[in-house]
């Protein structure tokens, strides 16, 4: 039967039916993948975007002082000292125990981020409210702490009272909010954060750099052996990268400590003295050399791979038709293997950025990175909101990398454990 | 006898990279071998001690050993890393090899968006995924839970799966199913008796990379984990930034003797599959 014979309804029901085993198949697909998509988004995406909340958000002084922050509100700094109101209302506020113990802890707490030694603060001003009331709060909390006659130390309460604002990621920058809301830069000493960014930038990249710098004749001489040599010596690069990573930290702890194996064979060796042996453990020397052996096989894998697939007649023809070696290395051999620097070098950049128990381990004071920052705010001072703001910046600085990378050498490459 | 002048300076240009390399492996695998002859220190500490490198037999001992496999701490350790990796590799291998399959199939709606969603775990930095988890997962009262903790390492582990397996599924005969479906199988019979099989070489190996991932995985645990989910690398952690034992280099032995393991187990697995003619390789590989 021809299909111009074929009645238009049969045409339209087969039409229908092919529609309908697209659907099916298409249904089917998504139902195989839906378990893990589920998965990964509300139990790896929505925490991200979670977090991000979290850095622009902090209504927990909001919540614990209400009043106080309404009595503010119409409250400017350059007003001076607020109004025996807002002074009344805070008492009122932080004798409030019954609203959990949080109260007054919470206010001490996010004012403490703000105002270094404001806990005591608080913590002094709490315990006077819950005595009986003076005549005036005003001369009651200014006796016990001057920095309540202080506009700008009302200006930060009502800093930390905003449930939306971008002071965390004023703070990952080394800007402060003055008691005018305008921004400028944190005093000298307590500028932290641009210097641990650059330096993470820094060190990132010259562990990239090092590492293509070993990876290529690595990479080189796996490539150009006999099958049998190449998979022993590929073995040797595999073996570290399936060591974990506090193996190898441990490792360079025993070789650069100060009594270290490293030391120890430049004292026999004879080119120092016990009394003049280099400190190479615990500062940044360590993080860079640990960071670059725990990377380098990262770099070797993707180079090796792309120069395995460049046939040797290429170079062959370009000798043969009389370009010196170094010519022929540069011109013909070098630009078909840089997909494969590129590919690795993204790789190791994109890890090395975020980086932290190595560093944490060997690093000491002058080898930390950002990420020290982060773990610090979440596990020591529990500056929470601050450490989601650090995070939002190193992961938008990692997707742009990656972003870039993929606009560069493509798709494929993807970092590989750990 | 002549000597070929001609090809000295290649000759020099062989020597030399075979010395430079020689320098790099060693560099490579310095701190893996230094560990070994060290975790024998019959001394509590780091260094090689003179008796040592007389080689006098009393300066060696297996007390680390017996440390680390006798004391409750140290075992709880081990214990909770071999069942969080082990539930974690289970569940990333099962939901990252059907995510696979699906991704796999033409008529897979929004691919590339999906690709980058399963995949991001690998993209972001752990510190990052571990500072998000632990706010959300503690809304969840899922912090200081092994619920908690399996969840993180399933997802953390499940992208080298996903990518295993595509890997392997690329090189797949889609006729090979085709077939089977007119020899009259069910859907369910092909792929038990005719995908999974060829694929099993992929399978496995992104379960290997996932089992490697959680034993190995420290920021996770340190920020969601309680004392009670302590694990290896949690244990060394502390090990190496409280008290400098050799207990920690006896337990980082060992760890060597298991990743070696793996790598074999791995490179098996894809010479198996080479000779099958469908690839695996490292997803760093591609």
């Amino acid at each position: 039967m021809s299909a111009a014979i074929l009645p238009a309804v049969a045409i339209d029901n087969g039409a229908k039916d092919l529609r309908r085993e697209e659907q099916f198949k298409r249904v089917r697909a998504f139902s195989v993948v839906a378990p893990l998509l589920v998965l990964t988004l509300v139990m790896f995406i929505a925490p991200l975007v979670d977090m991000l909340s979290r850095s622009v958000r902090d209504d927990s002084v909001a919540q614990a002082i209400p009043r106080t922050l309404h009595v503010l509100e119409s409250w400017s700094a350059s007003d001076g000292v607020p109004p025996e109101d807002a002074f009344r209302a805070l008492a009122a506020e932080l004798a409030q125990s019954s609203n959990g113990p949080a109260t007054w802890g919470t206010v001490a707490r996010q004012l403490n981020f703000e105002w270094p030694g404001a806990r005591g603060v608080v913590q002094k001003a709490f315990r006077r409210s819950m005595l009986a009331p003076p005549s005036s709060w005003r001369e009651a909390f200014a006796e016990l702490s001057p920095e309540w006659e202080d506009p700008a130390f009302w200006a930060a309460l009502k800093r930390v009272g905003q449930p939306l604002s971008l002071r965390q990621y004023a703070y990952a920058v080394d800007l402060r909010l003055d008691q005018n809301d305008q921004l400028k830069l944190a005093p000298d000493e307590q500028r932290l954060y641009v210097g641990l960014f650059w330096r993470t930038f820094w060190v990132s990249a010259g562990v990239t750099l090092f590492c293509a710098l070993l990876a290529y004749p690595l990479a080189y001489l796996l490539a150009s052996s006999s099958a049998k040599v190449a998979g022993l010596l590929l073995m040797l690069v595999l073996m570290p990268f399936w060591t974990s990573v506090l193996v190898r930290t441990s490792g360079w702890i025993v070789l650069l400590q100060d009594q270290g194996v490293v030391n120890d064979l430049l004292i026999w060796a004879g080119a120092v003295s016990d009394a003049t042996k280099p400190s190479l453990n615990n500062n940044l020397f360590a993080t860079f050399v640990a960071m670059s052996q725990i990377l380098l096989p990262f770099i070797v894998l993707p180079i090796f791979s792309v120069m395995k697939t460049i046939p040797p007649t290429y170079l062959r023809a370009a000798r043969s038709l009389g370009a010196p070696p170094l010519y022929c290395f540069l011109r013909v051999y070098f630009p078909m293997t840089l997909p494969g620097v590129a590919a690795g070098m993204s790789l190791v950049f994109i890890q090395a950025v975020g980086f932290y128990v190595t560093p944490a381990l060997v690093g000491g004071q002058s080898g930390q990175l950002i990420s020290a920052m982060i773990s610090h705010h979440m596990q020591s001072s529990l500056n929470w909101g601050l450490a989601a703001a650090v995070s939002v910046l190193l992961l938008s600085a990692v997707l742009t990398l990656y972003w870039i990378s993929r606009r560069l050498v493509g798709p494929g490459p993807i970092k590989v454990a750990r | 006898m002549t000597v070929n002048w001609e090809r000295w300076p290649a000759l020099v240009g062989r020597g030399l990279l075979y010395a430079i390399c020689a320098l790099i492996l060693l560099f490579l695998v310095a701190p893996i071998l230094v560990v070994i002859p060290l975790s024998f220190n019959a001394e509590p500490s780091f260094i090689f001690t003179p008796g040592m490198l007389r080689l006098d037999a009393q300066a060696y001992s297996t007390r680390w050993y017996e440390v680390v496999l006798r004391d409750p701490v140290w075992l709880q350790s081990i214990r909770n890393s071999l069942l969080l990796a082990v539930l974690s590799t289970l569940l990333a291998t099962t939901l990252g090899t059907m995510a696979a399959l699906g991704l796999n199939s033409a008529r897979m709606p929004a691919k590339g968006l999906i690709t980058s969603i399963l995949i991001s775990p690998m993209i972001v930095p752990p510190i990052v995924a571990a500072t998000g988890m632990y706010f959300f997962y503690s809304r969840l009262d899922l912090t200081q839970t092994m619920t908690g903790l399996v969840v993180a390492h399933t997802l953390l582990g499940s992208p080298f799966v996903v990518v295993t397996v595509l890997a392997t599924l690329s090189n797949f005969d889609g006729n090979l199913t085709r077939a089977a479906a007119t020899l009259g199988a069910n859907p369910a019979q092909t792929f038990l008796k005719v995908v999974l099989p060829l694929i099993a070489p992929g399978v496995l190996s992104g379960a290997v990379f996932a089992f490697a991932t959680s034993l190995d995985e420290l920021i996770v645990v340190l920020f969601l984990g309680s004392v009670d989910q302590r694990t290896i690398p949690r244990q060394m952690w502390s090990g190496i930034r409280e008290n400098v034992s050799p207990a920690i280099l006896a337990m980082a032995t060992i760890l060597i003797a298991v990743s070696l393991t793996l790598m074999i187990a791995l490179e098996v697995l894809r010479r198996r599959a080479d000779r099958r003619g469908a690839s695996v390789s490292a997803p760093a590989n591609e």
